[in-house]
């Protein structure tokens, strides 16, 4: 039987030849399963970045991009397989869009070097790139969430949560339970109640959850969900009449499909975000035009101007650019996955570059260092009409408590390094 | 032709009561042993070992616990994934406490630990079978999972709740983390499924699993007849847990090097698991083989046809691969109730009297 085995394995590795002289940017999606909600949408429009950049501008410097999809489910072991199928083509960053998969690879891609980018998920102190050298999450973490959520709290209370009670409801993962450290900090700091109400995979289940918060009353309500979870949620506080104004989501937990299915009733449903919203950029004239109206769309060609979308569009402009970046220090087209992490290392997003890329203000202004591979942490509040179907801005991209995240992320790497013997960089 | 038993005489008990009694199979078995232990290592790249092997070998070794349970001595159980997960968080808290003991002695106490734990839960079956103690274990995985998410000390109180498998090594040889060589995690889950086969081959054959076989045909009749409930029951719970122990640590340890509990083992690893033996066939060791190699090699066959050869969008191929995997179940089901083990019975069966049947 291993034989037969071996035979199997062999066709499989003489059908994935590799196609040289390509930019190969792996996809790492989820079109199938209870989080495929958010995964279509997301890698819609990362694929479609590359296709205009493709059919636009001939690739980035001159040499073609291509994305190889692999389906994950949103399952970790899929992942490694995708990760393990994929890496030997030359793969240059990956971006799973999953904070399981993200912690499998961490490790894994440190030591094949090849660079990580878990825009606004994964492991949070891996914002300190003298530790984790492959591994990057700019422009913005989860503490950097919480903290945002907190810091809007704070606003709408004039400075002052002492005493009001906050519930978080999380996936029950390492995903939901990043954050948890810094609201506890925060809580110690201004003096509001946390109670934890942990959700387990996929969560349909939520009845006594929210059945708790019926009776504890907690002022708000702070959520981590993903996927199936985000619109159970919100049906749920709905149906136990929780103010909508007083619930806040995390990133993730601000598409539109997460509110449409609760109607009217999800009015005034606030999320979180670090991506522009819409199509009021210039770029979606050109994706109109050379990729959509060219038949080329990933998918089904319906997503455009999603909040996850932009997502996609928008992790996807930052591995052009530092692949943009990369080619510059180097000085060659065809770049290797060394001199990604390089470009990645070195990038900068300015105001300028954004508008000459079509998309002005679609992300914060960030630099990345050597010791900071998070970004700023740039975080601003939307909100959910449901009237005209629109997620509007309440806030601009607001600084985050960097005091409080920065100590606890030199804490959990310092953690990290010594589990894994690692010696800092950037001296 | 090539395939019986005409001309290999026996001249000692010993040799009437091997394992492979026939001599084309008895060279068989060496020449797979030998192209498993000789020629793959040489031949092995990541991609082989962590995409295809391991799982294929550490899923080898968890149906064979759980065939060793289910299939010999009768015990339905739907804990499988709680109980791989005793052997993950044992051998997590084994690997962290001590980082320098070889990782061999670490995967068989977290064995032994999980064969505690499951003899614990294995108690009710001494009052109640069939469905009702189906429900029992089932209650065992979702405490189990319960549990290591619940209290921090399981998990060394990480932020994220999830485990992450330090590098550490035998004889100097690095097993786990990411700088481990495919070949070394290749080898190093191959001894123990070598191991574990050739343990469960020969407690099957011997006194104690002839007391499994007992209970499972009829308990009341056993125990008639002096087999002791107590004791074939619970000795199948141990070493049906010890195996599959064995495989939740390697699971994480060698080939995942980070799990979330819930993820990695919920119930849906409970049922394929157990997918894998009624596939396979219930009550043999090749059996676990063929249901293990089955299920981990179809959705990447089905992967690399769909997407890499044919071009069909990722999603198309991954819905297809449900419909497919289900009817195949539906198909092997009513067609060969027994399993794959049985197909390999009657061809063996065939072969004996090739080319002349009558």
């Amino acid at each position: 039987m291993k034989k037969t085995l071996t035979t199997l394995v062999l066709g499989t590795a003489m059908a994935a030849g590799p196609a040289m002289a390509d930019l190969v940017f792996p996809d790492l999606s989820y079109r199938t399963g209870p989080y495929a909600a958010g995964g279509i949408p997301f890698s819609d429009g990362y694929n479609d970045y590359f296709t205009l950049l493709n059919e636009r501008d001939g690739g980035i410097g001159g040499v073609k991009a291509r994305v190889i999809e692999c389906e994950t489910g949103y399952n970790t072991e899929k992942g490694v397989e995708c990760y393990e199928a994929t890496k030997g083509e030359g793969a240059l960053v990956y971006q799973p869009l999953s904070t399981g998969i993200t912690y499998q690879l961490i490790p894994k891609v440190t030591a094949d070097g090849i660079p990580l980018h878990t825009m606004g998920y994964g492991r949070t102190s891996a914002a300190n790139g003298k530790v984790f050298s492959h591994v990057f999450n700019y422009p913005a973490n989860y503490w950097n969430g919480a903290s945002g959520a907190i810091n809007h709290l704070l606003d709408i209370n004039d400075g002052d949560l002492k005493g009001k009670k906050i519930a978080l409801v999380y996936h029950n993962s390492a995903y939901g339970k990043e954050p948890i450290r810094t609201l506890e900090e925060l809580s110690a700091k201004h003096g509001y109640e946390l109670t934890l109400l942990p959700v387990d995979h996929p969560g349909q289940e939520q009845k006594s959850q929210w059945l708790q918060i019926r009776r504890e009353k907690p002022d708000y309500v702070v959520m981590w969900g993903w996927g199936v979870m985000n619109q159970v949620a919100i049906q749920e506080a709905a149906n136990i009449r929780f103010p909508m104004e007083n619930f806040i989501g995390v990133w993730w937990s601000g598409a539109e499909f997460d509110v449409e299915p609760a109607g009217a009733k999800a009015d005034g449903y606030k999320a979180l975000t670090f991506t522009g919203l819409g199509m009021d950029y210039p770029v979606y004239d050109d994706l109109k035009k050379y990729v959509v109206d060219a038949g080329k769309a990933a998918g089904a060609g319906d997503q455009l101007g999603a909040v996850q979308y932009n997502r996609g569009l928008y992790a996807a402009m930052l591995a052009a650019e530092a692949a943009k970046t990369a080619q510059e220090i180097h000085g060659t087209g065809e770049i290797t996955a060394a001199m990604m992490r390089d470009g990645m290392e070195a990038l900068e997003m300015t105001n300028a570059k954004m508008e000459s890329l079509g998309m002005a203000g679609f992300g914060p202004e960030f630099t990345v260092t050597c010791e900071n591979h998070g970004g700023p942490g740039l975080v601003g509040v939307v909100q959910w009409d449901a009237s005209t179907k629109t997620w509007n801005a309440i806030s601009d991209f607001m600084p985050t408590d960097g005091e409080v995240i920065g100590k606890l992320i030199e804490e959990d790497s310092a953690a990290y390094a010594s589990e894994n013997n690692i010696e800092p960089r950037c001296e | 032709m090539f395939y019986r038993e005409a001309g290999d005489f026996k001249t000692s008990y010993a040799e009437d009561s091997q394992t492979f009694p026939i001599k084309f199979d008895r060279i068989r078995y060496y020449v797979v042993l030998a192209v498993a232990f000789g020629i793959i290592p040489f031949l092995i790249n990541d991609y082989w070992a962590n995409a295809i092997l391991l799982p294929f070998l550490i899923y080898s070794i968890a149906a064979i616990g759980l065939n060793i349970l289910v299939g010999y001595c009768g015990q339905v159980s739907l804990g499988t994934g709680g109980f791989m997960a005793v052997g993950a968080y044992a051998c997590y808290k084994l690997m962290t406490a001590f980082p320098e003991i070889s990782m061999f002695i670490h995967v068989l106490l977290a064995g032994g630990i999980t064969a505690g734990v499951c003899v614990l839960f294995g108690l009710p079956s001494l009052r109640i079978k069939g469905f009702y103690l189906a429900v029992a274990t089932l209650a065992a995985q979702f405490f189990l999972v319960w549990l290591f998410n619940r209290v921090p000390w399981f998990y060394n109180y990480s932020a994220s709740g999830q485990i992450n498998a330090p590098e550490r090594d035998t004889f100097g040889i690095i097993i786990t983390g990411p700088n481990a060589s495919a070949w070394a995690t290749y080898l190093f889950c191959l001894i123990f499924l070598t191991a574990c086969a050739l343990v469960a081959r020969n407690l099957t054959r011997g006194t104690v699993g002839r007391s499994w076989m007992a209970i499972r045909d009829m308990d009341i009749a056993a125990e008639i007849i002096g087999v002791n409930p107590l004791k074939a029951k619970l000795t199948a719970f141990a070493v049906s847990g010890f195996f599959i122990g064995i495989a939740g640590a390697l699971f994480f340890a060698v080939y995942l090097g980070a799990v979330e509990v819930g993820e990695a083992f919920g119930i849906q690893k409970s049922f394929l698991v157990l997918f894998m033996v009624i596939l396979g066939g219930l009550g043999s060791i090749f059996g676990s083989f063929a249901g293990a190699a089955f299920l981990v090699l179809l959705p990447v066959v089905l992967k690399v046809v769909g997407v890499d050869i044919l071009g069909w969008p990722t999603d198309i191929v991954a819905h297809f691969q449900l419909v497919i995997v289900g009817a195949l179940i539906i198909v092997f089901l009513i067609a060969e109730p027994h399993g794959m083990a049985q197909l390999w019975r009657v061809a063996k069966e065939k072969l004996r009297l090739w080319p002349f049947p009558h």
